[in-house]
């Protein structure tokens, strides 16, 4: 349910090489210019947005590499 | 397919010592003044079917694990690092393939070959243009039918002309963005290699890492079926640093058993404990001691990963630091400890002759934070660092 706000921070974070809008909520964000360094901008600004803190143990690729995992990640940390 | 008798891992060990001590050793420095392949090691490693040790044993392979193919790597680095070096290189490339390709026949079928025709595997990563960055490339792989092409600037292509084949990474097609990349291992006979660059460089001389436009053609199940991204988080990214960790450690073991035997030598001269040589013979120990500490501790957690099968868990940022603070320290301890090694020995190990002699070392040592550089590794760091909790 957090995926229009997570898709403009994504939009804003990271250097997408297609439109946002033509990212599907399931498509590999790595595979469209997410790095692991951009990640962090990434992950910091869904912590501001949201106020929420991701654990050391949901810092790896599989938490950030779509929309869906990210809402599934925001919704889990915000519960 | 010829059968092949087990080996106990202390056989293996105990073979590759032996060829460490005789053939490895007697052309280390020919394979350094020259700045060539190590011909006569690698036929040797050929001939032991050493090339083989990590590709399962149900392929032809010793099937031993990456904490013992490390131990191997450390093992050469006490006789020839330009030949740990390779093996190194080769066992990165082999792991790739164990770990993302069984699924594939074709790849499959590649192991078993590797196996029985004891096969080199090199491997050309970055590319000219992205800067060092191994999650970015420039160049594609282009598909048509069932055949593909394949062009690469590449500035790096480490024994290249000595290989059998290379994986090349590469963006999966023609409108991928650079961050979607895949791997191609091409067959050397079959590819084009035209020199760009060479290797004259004040160590690793032997690794012949030198640069090349590569053309490559063949068929498409030659692309490794598993993204890069996932080959790098889960395999080459942790198999490189701690193999190479691995051999640098044997480096630094090398050097300061040097150093021991001259205070050894020092004390039968005098009949006394020579006091200040032997109190900085135990300080040097103490770094080598860290030294294998935080190799040891990666390496065993890096290898729970691999024996519960979750090979996701090495995406973690905090693994990710620890694997890159074993290159980083490993890579800067072996300067320090062939260093202090010089200051024991003195003006023999200073000499480029005698049995003291530490010059090849000390040249080869400083290569190590240098052919990947560390203040790449460091920045990735820094900024995971940011955002983990406790490292």
């Amino acid at each position: 349910m957090y995926q229009e706000r997570i898709r403009s921070i994504v939009a804003k974070s990271v250097k997408l090489s297609k439109d946002i809008t033509d990212i599907q909520d399931s498509d590999d964000l790595y595979s469209v210019g997410l790095t692991s360094l951009t990640t962090v901008n990434l992950m910091l600004s869904l912590e501001d947005e949201f106020d929420i803190e991701f654990d050391d143990n949901r810092l790896s690729r599989q938490t950030f590499e779509s929309i869906a995992a990210l809402n599934d990640a925001v919704e889990e940390l915000s519960a | 397919m010829e059968a092949h008798a087990l080996r106990t891992f202390a056989q293996i060990k105990a073979t590759v010592h032996e060829l460490g001590q005789s053939i490895v050793a007697a052309h280390a420095n020919d394979v350094d003044q020259q700045a060539r392949f190590p011909h006569e090691a690698f036929a040797a490693l050929r001939s032991e079917r050493l090339l083989s040790s990590y590709v399962p044993a149900n392929f032809g392979g010793d099937g031993l694990s990456l904490t013992e193919v490390s131990e191997l790597c450390r093992i050469l680095g006490h006789y020839c690092s330009s030949t740990a070096m390779i093996y190194a290189m080769h066992q990165i490339q082999v792991a790739c393939l164990v770990h993302h390709g069984q699924e594939s026949t074709y790849f499959s079928g590649y192991l078993r070959r590797m196996c029985e025709e004891q096969l080199l595997l090199a491997s050309a990563t970055t590319e000219m243009g992205v800067g060092g960055d191994l999650r970015s490339s420039i160049c594609h792989v282009e598909v048509e039918g069932d055949q593909f092409t394949l062009t690469k600037q590449a500035p790096v292509i480490s024994y290249a002309q000595h290989s059998d084949a290379i994986l090349v990474t590469c963006r999966s097609h023609k409108e991928a963005p650079a961050s979607d990349q895949t791997q191609v291992l091409v067959d050397t006979a079959k590819t084009k290699l035209t020199p760009l660059t060479g290797w004259d460089t004040l160590g690793f001389r032997g690794t012949c890492s030198a640069g090349f436009t590569l053309e490559a053609q063949g068929h498409k199940d030659q692309i490794l079926p598993t993204p890069f991204s996932v080959v790098l988080a889960h395999t080459m990214h942790p198999v490189s640093h701690l193999t190479w960790g691995s051999l640098w450690t044997g480096m630094a073991q090398g050097a300061t058993n040097k150093a021991r035997l001259a205070v050894r030598d020092m004390m039968r001269r005098s009949d006394e404990l020579p006091q200040v040589t032997a109190l900085r013979l135990a300080e040097l120990d103490e770094v080598l001691f860290s030294m294998k500490g935080g190799l040891a501790g990666a390496m065993q957690a890096y290898q729970a990963m691999l024996d519960s099968n979750n090979l996701f868990q090495a995406e973690k940022y905090g693994f990710a630091i620890q694997v890159n603070n074993v290159k980083t320290r490993c890579s800067e301890m072996v300067v320090d400890v062939v260093s202090k090694a010089l200051q024991i020995v003195g003006i023999g190990g200073y000499r480029n002759d005698g049995k003291y002699s530490l010059c090849r070392e000390l040249r080869d040592a400083h290569g190590a934070a240098l052919m990947v550089n560390n203040d790449r590794i460091r920045g990735h760091n820094a900024t995971m660092q940011v955002v983990v909790k406790e490292s």
